[in-house]
């Protein structure tokens, strides 16, 4: 059980961390895209921890996996717009 | 351990909104926007949680009878279930209409798009 | 300035609520009445060893109607937006590196048991963690991998379409079946119930979901490819 608990501590932290790095303006913004993909995919831990099987698969699958080729395909065709 | 998940989601749904409401690139705040929509996620599978019981699914380890005593709420976790899959859904629409404002004014500061200020 | 001053008093003020929710919350000890008699219920009534599905697709199946259908509109418009003024012949007139040698050949390889996967997880959706929205995603990235390997394919937006609308028509018309042989819209029990754990069980959810999934699948797709056949700018 305090094993289950710092592991959901150190996921937590992690996630933050993820989070903060997607949001902060004046990286590249491929680096942000990624970041929040890694978001998802540690929440998808997360809910398997919280006894969520069926979302863990789903966020995996779908938050993680296609939002993040979604922006990627934009984000190919958009180059030279992030000049800010 | 509800509370920590419980905690994380509301400091993600915190963090979006900030990055949303403070970064002037369209692409930027869509990238905020996902990162509120899992932290939502994780607060309402977090409400669900009951401690020291398992998975909705009726198999050896939980049998039909007990069935009550050892899952947890399953109500939340196909709420969540559908939340994501039309969080989706929003994420690809805002990310058209982005592509479109970039081939319009070739920018995707938002500051430029100002036709309809008053 | 005055502007990332309020932004972080309105935070704030929000952060006060959100701390406010979490200290005040207290968990249950006990299912809740609607949980407890999905929780009861599930085993005799539906047959599906997995709640979730059972909730998602028999008790709130209407819900997943509903939400089915909204994919299908944020498909459809996004297909609408992108789709304007768009060259016919395809192709954005640049040339493009062939794929390499190693995704070409992985791509062949994968694609098939990729597909085959998402078929076992949304044929398996009643009983093991899983369903139509999983397998569906898992079909998508099957036709994005295509996608990646050669950026010039063009998917055929006919069969998308067809598969997308046959497979929403199976759905309604399954949903009517209940209405007329069970106890009303999308029951499941126009079949057998069957044994419980058992593939062919729980009445029609294998196949409710199973169209789902390929619903889902088609829908995602058209997005990725419509998308993906944007031009540069």
């Amino acid at each position: 059980m305090i094993l289950l608990i710092a592991m959901s501590l150190l996921l937590s932290l992690t996630i933050v961390a993820a989070a903060i790095l997607a949001i902060r303006g004046g990286q590249s913004l491929a680096i942000s895209i990624l970041a929040a993909g890694l978001v998802s995919l540690l929440a998808s831990v997360q809910f398997l921890l919280l006894a969520a099987p069926d979302v863990a698969m789903t966020e995996a699958a779908i938050g993680s996996g296609l939002t993040t080729f979604l922006f990627f395909f934009v984000l190919g065709r958009v180059r030279g717009g992030e000049h800010d | 351990m509800a509370y920590i998940a419980m905690a994380t989601g509301f400091v993600l749904i915190l963090i979006g909104l900030y990055g949303a409401l403070t970064n002037r690139n369209i692409l930027r705040m869509i990238v905020a926007f996902t990162v509120a929509n899992t932290g939502v996620n994780l607060v309402m599978v977090a409400v669900g949680y009951l401690h020291g019981r398992t998975a909705p699914i009726l198999d050896a380890s939980v049998p039909v009878a007990e069935a009550a005593e050892r899952i947890i709420d399953p109500v939340p976790q196909a709420l969540v279930l559908t939340a994501i899959v039309i969080g989706v859904g929003v994420t690809a629409l805002m990310l058209a209409y982005a592509y479109k404002l970039y081939e319009s004014k070739r920018t995707l500061d938002i500051s430029a798009f100002k036709d309809l200020k008053w | 300035m005055i502007r990332r001053l309020f932004v972080t008093l309105l935070l704030l003020g929000l952060a006060g609520v959100f701390a406010g929710l979490v200290v005040s919350y207290s968990p249950d000890e006990t299912l809740n009445l609607s949980a407890r008699y999905y929780a009861e219920h599930t085993a005799q009534d539906i047959g599906a060893a997995n709640i979730v599905t059972a909730i998602i697709v028999t008790f709130r199946g209407l819900d997943t109607l509903g939400e089915v259908t909204v994919l299908f509109l944020t498909a459809a418009i996004v297909g609408l937006v992108l789709s304007h003024g768009r060259r016919e012949g395809g192709g954005s007139g640049r040339e493009l590196p062939p794929a390499g040698e190693l995704l070409g050949t992985g791509t062949r390889l994968l694609v098939p048991l990729i597909l085959l996967l998402g078929a076992h997880v949304f044929v398996n959706g009643h009983l093991t963690p899983g369903g139509g929205f999983q397998g569906g995603a898992i079909l998508a990235s099957a036709i994005l991998l295509l996608l990646l390997t050669d950026p010039l394919r063009r998917i055929s937006h006919r069969l998308i379409t067809a598969i997308e609308s046959t497979a929403g028509l199976v759905f309604v018309g399954i949903g009517v079946l209940g209405i007329v042989l069970a106890g009303g819209f999308l029951d499941n029990r126009i079949l057998p119930i069957g044994n419980l754990g058992e593939l062919f069980s729980a009445g029609a959810i294998p196949i409710i979901y199973s169209f789902i999934g390929l619903k889902v699948g088609a829908e995602f797709s058209s997005m990725l490819a419509h998308l993906s056949e944007t031009e540069d700018l």
